[in-house]
């Protein structure tokens, strides 16, 4: 853990006093100063810092929320009003956080996507993939009661036909929709308790499991574009050959993706923040009516691809779980994904043309899907829907095939890096 | 078994050694600094099923919070709806437990439209669907010219929009009238039975009525319950 020399450079002064006394000096080591990332990092190695980044935008813009949110039926849209034209800088607080859910959905997507590219999730990091996809659960659950908050129209649909889900379960689902809601219908009951787990129980569940993420990827060690495991190869002090120091190398580096992110970022919050609807729904600006369901309900856009798939199957035996089950399952499948790649190399780099091909169906089917959830069931769309929720299962279902049959490039011992040409 | 423990402490037994007192020799004791792991693991068994018994007591105040409160339980009472100024073809809306109910006056084309659209349903007799045995009929009314349904979607809840005039192009050009549900496509007849291919999977829920005068309603009790 510290290192041979630690001895001999007792840290000094008031650092010094410290590090007697908690351990501070031996964890930065273990985490900055010495824990030795790849060198051939790229850009797809900066969506795990930047959702580090948006996750501490969306607490600190939170708790300046709460200090004018109202969470009551009778209040809460008045208060998101009021936050957004009374209260000073109230709107740019807002913007942040309404446009900062977008953006982890956005940079924890593609950080999922590298994974998926890199073989990130496979031996030994299976753990490390799993406790990520639970984090990507509470995300999901943080993201749809936060949605309800603003006590908007589709605020209130989207909340009743995603609870609702509950009651397609045999049996029970009736009982436990009203456990769910507290009350016949989503009231002002339901909003205090979203409230309170919004605020309270689902940020600190995140903010754990970040914790345990990192610290299972420093206990495994990164992997990186070419897959290949740097630990293989060290240098005399057991440091490996290609690997850097995380800081500075890459907290510098992450600096420079932070401000590539923060440009992007700031235009939508100052230029266009409803991102035409996409951010922000438009039935969202008429409060709540629980007798009047907008005329095309869809939920924000990163929870689209789901959606599509509960939409596109049927019901069937009078009962509609299916439709239910399919969405469940299409992320449950993300779960055992360390299982079911049977391929003998880890990175997109080296596998062959059918496991690229089988990728390539993947993204666009997500993005398929996630077009057709927001569209009405209408037209092309729900035969789409349906033709894509079945290649989405394919690229899960026959991985355990194709990735074994599969032609591979040999793999190199060590990484390919390239300098900077002159 | 553990190698003996060089200097037991004073929780651990005596005795093997020959420096302990006796204490429980004659009882049958095993005097020795062997650890019976066995008993060792029943108690830490024991010990932790008595804890998740605990545990389980305190989460069921906990738990129990989430269901309806008193006041939710009694702000879900039945409500009167006067139906005197109701125009034949006309619809009422009124919430009954924060959800819409429909009360639609029903003219002679309109129940005439519901045997047109039988062969197009799922359901045509209610067989699955939920609702009071009164109202379990092809009109699914104890008084066929007043519908009284839930305007709740049985998909997921969305509530289906009015689309009474026959081949309404909003929804089909075959279309007899009816519900059109906008969240998902599920359609409806005048007696809220459900339409076949759709995602919604029985006839739109009736709550418990009766009719207290022939101008009055009360949505939420039956007679007999009234």
């Amino acid at each position: 853990m510290a290192s041979n020399d630690s001895s001999t450079t007792q840290p000094k002064g008031l650092y010094g006093w410290i590090c007697a006394r908690f351990p501070l000096d031996s964890m930065m080591r273990e985490h900055l100063t010495e824990y030795y990332a790849p060198k051939n990092f790229n850009f797809w190695y900066f969506f795990g810092a930047l959702a580090i980044f948006v996750l501490a935008i969306q607490i600190v813009t939170g708790i300046f929320l709460t200090m004018n949110y109202k969470p009551s039926a009778t209040e809460a849209f008045a208060s998101v009003e009021y936050i957004m034209r009374d209260v000073e800088w109230g709107w740019l607080i807002r913007y942040l956080h309404s446009t900062g859910a977008s953006a982890f959905f956005i940079v924890v997507y593609l950080h999922m996507f590298r994974a998926l590219m890199y073989g990130s999730y496979r031996a030994p990091r299976e753990l490390l993939w799993v406790v990520g996809m639970v984090i990507y659960l509470a995300l999901m659950a943080e993201a749809f009661m936060g949605y309800l908050l603003p006590w908007g129209n589709m605020s209130y649909w989207g909340a009743q036909v995603i609870v609702n889900l509950f009651s397609t379960i045999p049996y029970v689902g009736d009982s436990l929709v009203e456990w769910i809601r507290g009350d016949y219908f989503i009231s002002d009951i339901t909003l205090n308790r979203f409230f309170a787990l919004h605020v309270i129980a689902l940020p600190l569940i995140l903010v754990f499991l970040v914790i345990a993420h990192i610290l299972a990827l420093h206990e495994v060690g990164s992997n990186n574009p070419d897959g290949i495991e740097i630990k293989k190869t060290k240098d005399a002090q057991g440091r490996p050959l290609d690997g850097i120091p995380f800081h500075p190398y890459y907290t510098v580096k992450d600096t420079f993706g932070l401000g590539m992110f923060l440009i992007v970022f700031c235009g939508i919050v100052f230029f266009a923040p409803t991102l035409n609807g996409l951010f922000l729904e438009a039935p969202n600006f008429d409060p709540a009516n629980p007798m009047q369901t907008p005329p095309h309900i869809a939920p924000v856009w990163y929870f689209t691809p789901f959606y599509a798939m509960l939409r596109a199957v049927p019901s069937m035996f009078g009962t509609q779980i299916w439709g239910v089950l399919v969405m469940f399952a299409a992320i449950a499948l993300l779960f055992f994904l360390p299982w079911l790649d049977k391929s003998p190399v880890n990175s997109i780099r080296y596998k062959g043309p059918l496991t690229k091909f089988m990728l390539a169906v993947f993204a666009v089917s997500f993005v398929v899907l996630a077009v057709c959830g927001m569209k009405p069931p209408q037209g092309i769309y729900p035969t789409l829907a349906r033709i894509f929720t079945v290649t989405y299962f394919l690229f899960f279902l026959l991985m355990p095939w194709y990735s074994r049959i599969d032609s591979t490039k040999s793999v190199p011992s060590r990484v390919t890096y390239h300098d900077h040409e002159h | 078994m553990l190698a003996p423990n060089p200097a037991p402490g004073p929780w651990q037994r005596r005795g093997a050694d020959g420096t302990g007192s006796g204490f429980g020799t004659e009882q049958g004791w095993t005097m020795s600094d062997e650890v019976d792991l066995g008993r060792r693991q029943l108690l830490t068994n024991a010990t932790a099923l008595t804890g998740a018994v605990g545990v389980a007591f305190v989460a069921t105040p906990f738990l129990a919070s989430w269901k309806p409160s008193a006041r939710a339980k009694a702000l879900g009472a039945p409500v009167e709806i006067d139906i005197a100024k109701l125009e034949p073809g006309a619809m009422l809306k009124v919430e009954w437990r924060g959800k819409p109910v429909w009360v639609v006056r029903r003219t002679p084309e309109m129940l005439a439209s519901l045997k047109t659209s039988t062969p197009l349903l799922a359901d045509p007799e209610s067989e699955a669907s939920d609702q009071p045995a009164y109202a379990k009929n092809p009109a699914r009314a104890s008084n066929a010219e007043y519908l009284v349904v839930l305007g709740v979607c049985t998909h997921l809840g969305c509530s289906p929009a009015a689309k009474f005039t026959p081949g309404d192009v909003t929804v089909s050009a075959d279309w007899p009238g009816g519900f059109y549900c906008p969240c998902h496509g599920s359609k409806f007849d005048l007696a809220g039975r459900v339409f076949k291919g759709v995602p919604a999977p029985t006839n739109l829920k009736i709550p418990p009525y009766s009719f207290p005068s022939p101008t009055r309603i009360v949505v939420g009790a039956d007679a007999q319950s009234a």
